[in-house]
């Protein structure tokens, strides 16, 4: 759904901060809550900067740093009328919180038959390669999809960031919504105004192409677009799909890729033992088993802990070069 | 103590008889049919603690909310849940507050402010909190009570929730039921403070330890915390004092627990102690109690038969609600 008319260049945070603008501003339910997103600042990344002023600092809540004490305020308040949009700072701390996500958000809605929906978002800021180490740049999504009764949405450009996130925040599920710090101020995109919604669970297919299908979402969306664009000059023609939602996943826009182009790779900046890409590797032999010219690839980051040093961080962040090498692997 | 709330009258001293006896009533009757093979799965008993139910629930309204922990039954029927639904949660029956998909450690029933049943420690009191909130910022006077064990004060939950609490002056009541035991291990072997309410110091919200097997004094000490949140006050911490006298699960030896303890703390039993002081007092008669007690035992006899000829969940519901309308498991 896009009411606005118009449409303006922004950055991921300059989006974010509008689906946020919108959602306080068309449902008094909503509230935002976290650690240090009062003004002046909004924010670590200033995501919240004047809505404060704008909303009031009642709605607008700076928290104490207490992961636990915030994700469980967010989810009572989600249970008994409200639609909370929690902020996890970094989502190497969403870990602090587990319990509250996956033991209550989660499960509320199952264990109460239905009766308890939690209309919860959680958003968070991760990704490797701002020299963060090891406890402050995880991608942790592969974890989250796999706790049943939670939603896992990771935008790949600023437009999907407001609508996915507007759709996030008016959903009756527990919805977490990964933002990978190096897109906060990478190239600006074109983002509708007005109350834009992108629906969940749907894929985008960024590029077409005919001879191999990238899979992937977030950061890695524009790192497969750049490759597939140099290897057009070599004849190879590749279609790229953005997931932007893992849970609920758009199966059917992933097999219908595939099965065109019989050839997959996955790629995602998570570690590659039991990442988000076993899932969609696994799916893929199902069903398309009989149909593929080759095993889906993965690329994925090695299975250690993101490092500090410069070189090894580097070395950690599955790139442009491993994603051209996957793909000429099958092409 | 001396407390604003008054000493009830007789209809609310009636009251917390008779949800006591009620949840007694309840308690025994499913114990005796776990003994008896009838039922099978784990239990909690609450048997020892019903005032620390009773009397805080008579201080609550229908709109007010409740969340509770997996030994919950006391906490759930004082919040009003109607026992056929009630059992039939327990035993995982379609007919269940939560159509049997919740059990007994999850129990809820939004329509009567049972908000949540949580089988983690401590995890019910950030939620609270938000309960709380939730109601602030809508503007209503609606309370939480949040339910937990002595045992949940040493976990990290409970003083982030405690400081959150007093941070934005929320509406909610920590109600500790110390009954001396967590889990399998006397309280005072992992515990830094004697008294669990000296803990509401460190976050500069009222703390008061009362006997919470009196119920006067509970119900009296719940009403001016009740009072105080409804007025926009903020929060307060009661350690209600209590035994539990079965243990931590159902079949629980109790080989840590010094014989004599638990002797002296049946001996004691806060219902039929209760039910002399009503008497001694004047406050009611042999044949009223009586009553009530009947009452109580053929409303649970009807709720076990009800739940017990109640079906099972068909398998079609396996994967269902795990999300909204249109999504599949």
């Amino acid at each position: 759904m896009t009411t606005g008319a118009g449409v303006r260049k922004l950055g991921m945070v300059q989006a974010i901060n509008q689906a946020l603008d919108v959602a306080l501003t068309a449902d008094e339910s909503v509230f935002a809550l976290g650690e240090d997103i009062q003004e002046p600042g909004g924010g670590g990344f200033g995501v919240h900067k004047g809505l404060g002023a704008k909303h009031g600092a009642h709605r607008v809540r700076m928290t104490p740093i207490s992961e636990q004490a915030i994700m469980g305020a967010a989810i009572g308040a989600a249970i008994s009328g409200m639609r909370p949009v929690a902020e996890i700072m970094l989502m190497n701390f969403v870990h602090v919180c587990m319990d509250q996500l996956v033991n209550h958000a989660a499960k509320l809605r199952y264990m109460s038959g239905g009766r308890t929906p939690v209309p919860l978002t959680v958003r968070t800021t991760t990704g490797a390669g701002g020299g963060f180490g090891a406890q402050h740049s995880d991608m942790l999504e592969a974890q989250l999809v796999h706790a049943s009764g939670l939603k896992v949405v990771v935008p790949s450009n600023p437009a999907d960031a407001k609508g996915l996130l507007l759709s996030c925040i008016f959903d009756d599920d527990p919805c977490v919504f990964v933002e990978m710090s190096g897109l906060y101020f990478a190239s600006k995109g074109e983002v509708p105004e007005g109350d834009h919604r992108v629906p969940l669970g749907k894929a985008a297919i960024a590029r077409e192409g005919s001879d191999l299908t990238v899979l992937t979402y977030g950061r890695q969306v524009a790192d497969s677009l750049a490759v597939a664009d140099s290897l057009a000059a070599d004849g190879i023609s590749v279609e790229v799909v953005d997931l932007r939602t893992l849970q609920p996943l758009d199966t059917a826009t992933v097999l219908a890729s595939v099965a065109k182009t019989q050839r997959a790779v996955v790629v995602h900046e998570a570690v590659r033992r039991n990442g988000f890409g076993a899932e969609l590797a696994a799916t893929i032999h199902a069903e398309l088993f009989g149909e593929l010219a080759a095993p889906v690839a993965r690329v994925a980051a090695p299975n250690v802990p993101v490092p500090y040093a410069r070189s090894l961080e580097q070395a950690y962040i599955p790139g442009p070069a491993q994603i051209e090498t996957a793909i000429r692997g099958l092409a | 103590m001396s407390y604003s709330t008054p000493v009830p009258g007789a209809p609310v001293q009636l009251d917390l008889f008779r949800t006591a006896t009620r949840i007694k009533t309840f308690d025994e009757k499913y114990r005796s049919l776990m003994t008896s093979g009838a039922i099978g799965g784990m239990y909690y008993s609450p048997r020892g603690q019903e005032f620390c139910a009773a009397s805080v629930g008579r201080q609550l309204r229908a709109d007010d909310y409740v969340v509770t922990t997996y030994r919950g039954l006391h906490d759930q029927i004082a919040k009003g849940v109607p026992l056929r639904e009630l059992w039939a949660e327990y035993l995982g029956k379609s007919a269940g507050t939560c159509r049997g998909k919740g059990g007994p450690m999850h129990v809820t029933s939004p329509d009567h402010g049972l908000m949540v049943t949580t089988g983690v420690v401590g995890s019910g009191l950030p939620i609270a909190n938000g309960l709380g909130l939730s109601a602030q910022l809508r503007g209503t006077d609606q309370v939480t009570v949040v339910n937990f064990g002595d045992g949940a004060s040493n976990i990290g939950a409970f003083h982030e929730a405690l400081n959150l609490a007093s941070v934005w002056r929320l509406p909610v009541i920590f109600v500790c039921q110390n009954n001396l035991y967590a889990e399998y291990t006397p309280l005072r072997e992992g515990t830094s403070v004697a008294r669990i309410a000296d803990r509401a110091a460190g976050y500069s919200m009222p703390g008061v330890t009362v006997d919470g097997n009196d119920p006067v004094e509970l119900y009296r000490a719940a009403g001016d915390a009740v009072a105080r949140a409804r007025a926009g006050e903020g929060p307060t911490l009661i350690e209600a004092l209590t035994f539990r006298f079965c243990g931590h699960i159902m079949g629980d030896q109790q080989v840590y627990m010094p014989k004599e303890e638990l002797a002296a703390a049946v001996a004691a039993d806060p219902v039929p102690r209760y039910r002399a002081r009503l008497i001694a007092d004047g406050v009611a008669g042999e044949a009223e109690l009586t009553a009530i007690e009947e009452a109580a035992v053929a409303e649970v006899a009807d709720a076990w038969e009800f739940a017990n000829a109640a079906a099972l969940p068909d398998v079609s519901e396996l994967e269902s609600d795990v999300y909204g309308e249109g999504v599949a498991a």
